[in-house]
């Protein structure tokens, strides 16, 4: 500030590298914990097997684009049941708002794939250049021998980690085994390539080099949990009133008028997003905790009481300034805000629940043809067109039998066959043409419309579903 | 972010609340909320070079700039409409083979070749909304009462097995461009004074009557004279019809056009001559056959 630019300020400013120090401590332990759970599922999953019978796939997990089909353990969701998929999401969306309303950033600083893999890659860094000062001196000094040979073993293990990421990816949409196999041999349909390359491309780049900016600069979720996180969201914040006014730790002085802070710069340096906490709750903190860990544990080593900085919220902040006792962490989390957003996720979550069970394993759609709705034969009979849509969810082939039950007699028929059953394949679905003829003069040929159910019978079982829908008359 | 130590605020503008270390801002306040004037990332200004790189190197591959007539054609020679021809060209060539087979196929073979049949059906229904729609309707269903005949309904002037279907839309109806168009030529009985007013009147009540309609009774007595001596050459005696002379069965509770007393006087008096084209000009040998296969599975079909 002394000497106030005389040059115009640039307009863009590089990126200040950020060197985060290693840390040990209850939140890193959590994260480590976390981030081998996150990265366990990630890679297992599509490996697990599960036996649907001869004709289906025996991925637990897969999305089967081609078929169209979606396995999920006992579960199959085929098209026409989206809404689950749809009811997931909403789920997962209520179960962010519940967290980020509980617990401010919890998915940013411990879930979130950008910073697990930052993680990862930060870990994988330290391992290859050593810790902070190792590596702040690695970046300083000029490209010799040393820093080529220590960039390129760091990149190299970088890009196995983002391969192994993008080809854990693909492996979810067909059967793992055998595109592994391919993926090797080379025969694998050039998609796959082209999603591993691409995938791997974003991973290097994301956990290598763009890091925090994708959430400060690229991520939309840091500014909409601006708006969820409110005065009694648990958060990270450092207690000034106990820290400051910040001074060195003198060896053997006591300041009268200095507070807890040795301006030590732990926390700073221990940061992945490169931010001063003490600055205050930031738009930059993701709430990964380790600075918290950082400053606990110098606050062992000079004998000063624990939590400088610690989870708190906005109301804690006040009524600790006015020397009165925080709440506790249970009446942050259970209010009446979290306790709505609960009652909201259960409630998808059992109406999803319900309706899977609810479901049938065959099913029935039916169309009316209405160009035109209805045609006269030559007998005088009123003939009605419906397209019905037959859905085998069943493991093996299975012949429905049609029928149909109405106030007014009327015959049904199948189109290009005598009898009144239709053969729809294994886990597949077939449109049936079928005809309804009322008699000349008949009731139904006479009125309007007549209601009539449709009835779909799995032969040699109980299974049988049915359909509403009207037969359309001459009219008087 | 605020804290970059090169982005200190300088002479210009300061936020009311300006606190040592803050940046300037855009001198903008609305409603009481200012902007701190931060600089872009650097890779940001790249990205936007890489962009404008990429714009350069895209217009002069591709199609890009709108000349006078036509656009520039880019050093790639991309064409969507040569794509879409080769994509056609890619189907029809693997169709090629099943395509071979419908036209090698017995008529009556096809519907028991499931795989045969369901191509036959969809080609057919194509070629039906393309070529046939216009006259017989999106749905098949004809225009009733107007003269174009209705596919759905089991009643067929010229026969309704698939070997008839498959004739009737080689060589068409009355037309003057297939020698072997089916023909019939019903006599214009009123215009060319064939039978006198009252004959005509008694023979339409006793069409009425064979069609099983309201009638007078002693009219459609005295018809039925008239009916032997001039129609049953054609329609039959009882009025049944006859196929091979595309004589339409009088006595069922179709018609092709209207079956009251005004639209079968008028009919009697003036004839009745629809055309359909011949379409062995113009569509396949395998277009046909899957037409005529679609129009026999659409429920009426013999």
């Amino acid at each position: 500030m002394s000497s106030p630019d005389t040059e115009p300020k640039s307009l863009y400013q590089k990126r200040e590298p950020i060197f985060p120090r290693r840390v040990s401590g209850a939140f890193r332990n959590l994260k480590w914990w976390l981030m081998a759970f996150t990265l366990g599922v990630y890679y297992i999953t599509p490996w697990i097997r599960w036996d649907r019978g001869p004709s289906l796939p025996d991925q637990a997990v897969l999305i089967d684009m081609a078929n169209r089909r979606f396995f999920f353990f006992m579960i199959e969701i085929w098209p026409h049941e989206f809404y689950f998929v749809a009811g997931l999401l909403i789920m997962a969306g209520l179960g962010l708002f519940l967290f980020t309303s509980a617990a401010g950033r919890v998915w940013c600083g411990y879930a979130c794939p950008q910073t697990v893999w930052t993680d990862l890659f930060i870990l994988v860094e330290r391992w290859v250049e050593g810790d902070r000062n190792a590596r702040l001196r690695l970046h300083r000094s000029k490209w010799n021998g040393e820093k080529i040979r220590k960039t390129a073993v760091k990149w190299s293990a970088w890009l196995l980690i983002a391969v192994a990421t993008g080809g854990a990816w693909v492996f979810y949409f067909t059967d793992a085994p055998t595109l592994a196999v391919n993926l090797v041999s080379g025969q694998a349909h050039p998609v796959a390539y082209i999603t591993i390359l691409v995938l791997t491309a974003t991973t290097f780049f994301f956990g290598g080099f763009f890091r925090e900016q994708i959430c400060i600069y690229a991520c939309p979720w840091p500014r909409i949990q601006a708006a969820m996180i409110d005065e009694d969201t648990l958060t990270i914040n450092y207690r000034h009133w106990r820290g400051e006014p910040r001074g060195k730790l003198q060896k053997g002085e006591v300041v009268a008028d200095q507070g807890d802070c040795i301006d030590c710069m732990a926390c700073v340096n221990v940061c992945p997003m490169g931010i001063d906490i003490r600055d205050g709750q930031q738009m930059a903190c993701i709430t990964c905790g380790l600075c918290i860990d950082a400053c606990n544990d110098v606050m062992d080593r000079i004998g000063k009481p624990r939590d400088l900085i610690g989870y708190m919220a906005l109301t804690d902040e006040v009524a600790e300034i006015a020397g009165k006792e925080p709440k506790s962490v249970w009446k942050h989390v259970f209010r009446a805000r979290t306790i709505m957003y609960t009652t909201l996720w259960s409630a998808v979550g059992i109406g999803l629940v319900v309706a899977l069970f609810m479901r049938s394993d065959i099913d029935v759609n039916v169309t009316p043809v209405r160009n035109p709705t209805f045609v006269t034969l030559s007998d005088g009979a009123i003939r009605n067109t419906y397209d019905v849509r037959l859905l085998n969810k069943l493991g093996q082939d299975e012949v429905f039998h049609l029928s149909l039950t109405a106030d007014a007699p009327m015959r049904i028929s199948l189109e290009g066959t005598q009898e009144l059953s239709v053969t729809v394949k294994a886990n597949e679905q077939k449109t049936q043409r079928v005809y309804i003829v009322a008699e000349p003069g008949s009731a139904a040929a006479t009125a309007d419309r007549t209601d009539l159910r449709l009835w779909i019978e799995q032969n040699g079982s109980t299974n049988r579903v049915y359909h509403d829908t009207i037969f359309n008359g001459k009219g008087k | 972010m605020s804290k970059h130590p090169k982005n200190q605020a300088g002479p210009g503008p300061r936020s009311k609340t300006h606190q040592e270390g803050d940046p300037n801002t855009t001198g903008h306040s609305w409603d009481g909320i200012e902007e701190f004037d931060n600089p872009m990332p650097r890779w940001w200004l790249w990205t936007f070079y890489v962009c404008i790189a990429w714009a350069l190197i895209y217009s002069i591959a591709y199609p890009a700039w709108p000349m006078i007539s036509r656009a520039t054609p880019g050093l790639l020679g991309a064409s969507t409409r040569a794509d879409v021809a080769a994509e056609i060209q890619e189907f029809s060539d693997r169709n090629g083979p099943i395509r071979a087979k419908l036209e090698a196929a017995e008529l009556t073979e096809i519907a028991s070749d499931p795989e045969l049949a369901d191509f036959a059906n969809n080609a057919g229904a194509a070629v039906f909304r393309t070529w046939c729609a216009q006259c017989h309707g999106s749905g098949a269903a004809g225009v009733q009462a107007s003269g174009y005949p209705n596919l759905l309904d089991d009643d067929w002037i010229w026969g309704g097995d698939i070997e008839a279907i498959h004739t009737t839309i080689t060589h068409g109806i009355r037309n003057t461009t297939d020698e072997d168009a089916r023909i019939s030529d019903m006599p214009r009985f009123g215009v060319d004074e064939l039978l006198e007013k009252p004959q005509i009147d008694e023979v339409v009540q006793h069409v009425l009557a064979i069609s099983g309609q309201e009638h007078d009774a002693a009219m459609a007595t005295a018809g039925a004279v008239v009916f032997e001596e001039n129609c049953a050459a054609c329609h039959g005696e009882a009025g049944e019809g006859n196929r091979d002379l595309g004589a339409p069965n009088l006595s069922d509770a179709i018609w092709l056009y209207g079956g009251d007393v005004a639209a079968l006087t008028h009919t009697v008096v003036y004839s009745r001559a629809g055309a359909m084209p011949n379409w062995n000009t113009r569509l396949s040998e395998a277009d046909i056959r899957a037409v005529a296969t679609y129009v026999h599975g659409l429920g009426g079909g013999e």
